[in-house]
């Protein structure tokens, strides 16, 4: 179903003057109202009545992470404190988070645009729709929550629970459609599968997953062992949260709201931006919202504007599949981790060689992540097994309370980890799609 | 119905609307709210053409009017209900209405303006009982509805309004934008702009916020007025009430 008709299929044209209009009025308010833009506009000598057009918009400069980093906590917020009304931030692995503000205002369209992401994918007010995000600082729990209310549906706030409670929810209460990262899926259904549990025995018939990359093969599979349909969806917390981009019937890309939020492709490289269709990283400016407005956003997530219509009669266009990130962070069960952060951390521990590797497997359809650390020879011998246990434990908690990532630790000798012909340790080893 | 874009307008070296961008669609009634001196009135006047753009487009109907002349927008359908009224006071209301329709009466077309005057005094039975009575002796609430009935004789689509409760009573104003709803209900699209934020937004579908020039905020009429900016500038709530 179509939550917003109105908008949702309203003509390009039509919708190129409201997003124009929407960005200019932006644009006022950011350099009346953030230091930020305004510094940053102002270094740059831009006048911002120069933005006439949706072209023009590439003239502005781009807005990174880091530079809202910079602005930790408030600084980027366009309206007073007394005005905001939610806080959310990102998970802050590398340092300072992201901290997002919103006004009354804003939690009123997010929560619809959430409802255009169910909506789209058949969720309705009949349905009991099981939330298995995290409902603290990140943006996913309490984002699909309003959304669903907001559509009237009941909702089940089932993150925390244990795995064995999801279960018994959404066997006992009925739940309908199931909202998790695609991995919780997975592990959802291998626990089932171990518990006995036929999923036809469920009334769960919709999956709406999203906050981690995932594949067509996962889907297949998650599709095939729930006996459900399996919808993609994309967001991100410095944007909005849940409701930036989402899948209609057809599946065949994602459409982004582009009423609120204008989406370019840019190379990463050479920041110029490239036409529909070629692959880049993706780019957001939002246009509506008022206590953490955001002029071109680079989001580090890689995929491309799909060109052409789509079947749906929706007009918004659609970005692919989230491919992968231009930078090194992993996304493991919907937390971003920086290996170069590891790095810094394992650093930080004497005896510890700057060599490491970080394997990513799927066991059950949980992703498990083992951190292989190479040791210096003259710290000690590996032989020396009490005090080479009691040096795993210490990295173990290292990594868990300065990063929160509960990783297998294993020691290894200098060298032994494989390296490039150039001598490079291969970082990462990701054997989650092979294991599904 | 009217898609602006960019425009910029002004008198002589004051440059007053700085690149403006809005749009109305057939049968909403859109809101311009702002202070004094924010260019409002000028915006409305450089659509009707009584001023001139220095750049940007205005698109009437599909299409392109930016230098079309003052008569043109009245006979295609763009009628303006000026700030003040501006009725000629020693006139009648009867003649100042028939002067609405100046231009079916340059195209033959009286018995047009003759139906439709019969259908204002029927919106305005107090226009009606005083059609003969010269128009400076009006009431402000009677010539208001006179000044509106005198747009609509060219029989418009979209009826601009540039203040239509300034000098009113309450309850006058009430009546005004009660008269406004009705119209809308008769398939009027209405661009109203007005300092009275609270009750044009009662009754408005959207309204833009126009600071100096610039559009500041856009939204839902209902978001507005739930706006904490429009509420602390505009719609005279306490300030604090918002700093304790």
């Amino acid at each position: 179903m179509i939550y917003s008709r109105e908008y949702e299929t309203m003509a390009r044209e039509d919708l190129e003057q409201l997003q124009v209009e929407r960005l200019q009025i932006t644009l006022n308010q950011v350099y009346r109202n953030v230091k930020f833009f305004k510094t940053l506009f102002d270094d740059k000598h831009i006048d911002i009545s120069e933005v006439k057009s949706l072209e023009d918009l590439s003239r502005l400069p781009l807005t990174t992470k880091e530079d809202l980093k910079h602005s930790y906590p408030y600084e980027a917020f366009a309206v007073p404190l007394r005005d905001i009304v939610r806080i959310h931030s990102t998970s802050g692995t590398t340092g300072n988070p992201i901290v997002v503000g919103y006004t009354k205002n804003d939690l009123n369209i997010w929560s619809s645009l959430v409802g255009r992401v169910l909506s789209s994918v058949g969720i309705d007010n009949n349905h009991l729709v099981q939330i298995a995000f995290d409902y603290s600082q990140s943006t996913g729990g309490l984002g699909f929550h309003y959304g669903a209310e907001k559509l009237g549906a009941s909702v089940i706030p089932a993150s925390g629970e244990q795995i064995l409670k999801q279960i018994k929810i959404m066997k006992d209460y009925r739940s309908s459609a199931l909202i998790s990262t695609p991995g919780y899926a997975l592990h959802i259904a291998s626990e089932l599968e171990a518990l006995g549990i036929d999923p036809h025995e469920l009334n769960l018939s919709i999956g709406l997953f999203g906050a981690e990359p995932w594949s067509e093969k996962m889907r297949s599979e998650i599709e095939s062992k729930l006996k459900i349909k399996a919808f993609d969806n994309y967001g991100l917390s410095e944007i909005i949260g849940p409701g930036v981009a989402y899948e209609c019937e057809c599946r065949c890309g994602m459409h982004v709201n582009e009423d609120h939020f204008i989406v370019e492709v840019i190379n990463p490289d050479t920041l110029e931006v490239l036409p529909e269709g070629e692959e880049g990283e993706l780019v957001f400016t939002t246009v509506t919202k008022q206590a953490f407005p955001l002029i071109r956003y680079r989001t580090g997530d890689i995929s491309k504007i799909i060109p052409g219509s789509c079947d749906c009669s929706r007009t918004f266009r659609r970005i692919e599949r989230v491919s992968g990130r231009i930078d090194d962070m992993l996304i493991i069960d919907g937390n971003n981790i920086f290996p170069s952060r590891i790095e810094e951390l394992l650093f930080e521990i004497e005896g510890v060689e700057p060599h490491f590797q970080i394997i990513l497997s799927r066991e059950k359809g949980t992703t498990m992540i083992e951190l292989k650390v190479e040791i210096s020879p003259d710290f000690f011998s590996i032989d020396e097994i009490r005090r080479a246990e009691d040096f795993r434990k210490k990295i173990t908690n290292h990594m868990s309370t300065r990063l929160g990532l509960r990783a297998k630790i294993t020691l290894v000798e200098p060298k032994s980890i494989g390296r490039s012909s150039g001598g490079k340790v291969c970082r990462v080893v990701d054997l989650r799609e092979d294991n599904i | 119905m009217l898609k602006i874009r960019n425009l910029e307008a002004g008198y002589d070296k004051l440059k007053v609307l700085k690149g403006m961008s809005l749009h109305v669609n057939p049968g909403e009634i859109v809101t311009i709210i702002g202070a004094n001196g924010a260019g409002k009135s000028t915006l409305l006047n450089t659509i009707a053409s009584l001023v001139k753009p220095s750049s940007g487009a205005i698109i009437f109907k599909e299409k392109n009017v930016t230098t079309e002349r003052p008569d043109y927008m009245i006979k295609h359908g763009c009628a303006l209900v000026p700030e003040g009224r501006q009725l000629y006071p020693t006139m009648t209301v009867k003649e100042n209405l028939i002067l609405g329709a100046y231009t079916l009466y340059s195209g033959h077309n009286r018995r047009i303006a003759d139906e439709r005057l019969d259908e204002i005094y029927e919106m305005f039975p107090v226009l009606s009982d005083r059609k003969n009575q010269l128009a400076g002796t009006l009431s402000g609430g009677e010539q208001q509805m006179a000044a509106i009935g005198r747009a609509l004789m060219s029989g418009p689509d979209l009826l601009m309004m540039d203040e239509p409760s300034m000098g009113l009573a309450p309850i006058i104003v009430k009546n005004i934008f009660k008269t406004i709803e009705s119209l809308r209900a008769g398939n009027k699209t209405i661009l109203i702009v007005e300092q009275n934020a609270k009750a044009v937004l009662e009754i408005a579908d959207r309204g833009y916020v126009m600071e100096t020039g610039s559009l500041i905020i856009e939204g839902e009429a209902s978001e507005l007025l739930d706006n904490n900016d429009v509420k602390r500038a505009y719609l005279g709530r306490d300030y604090n009430e918002f700093t304790d």
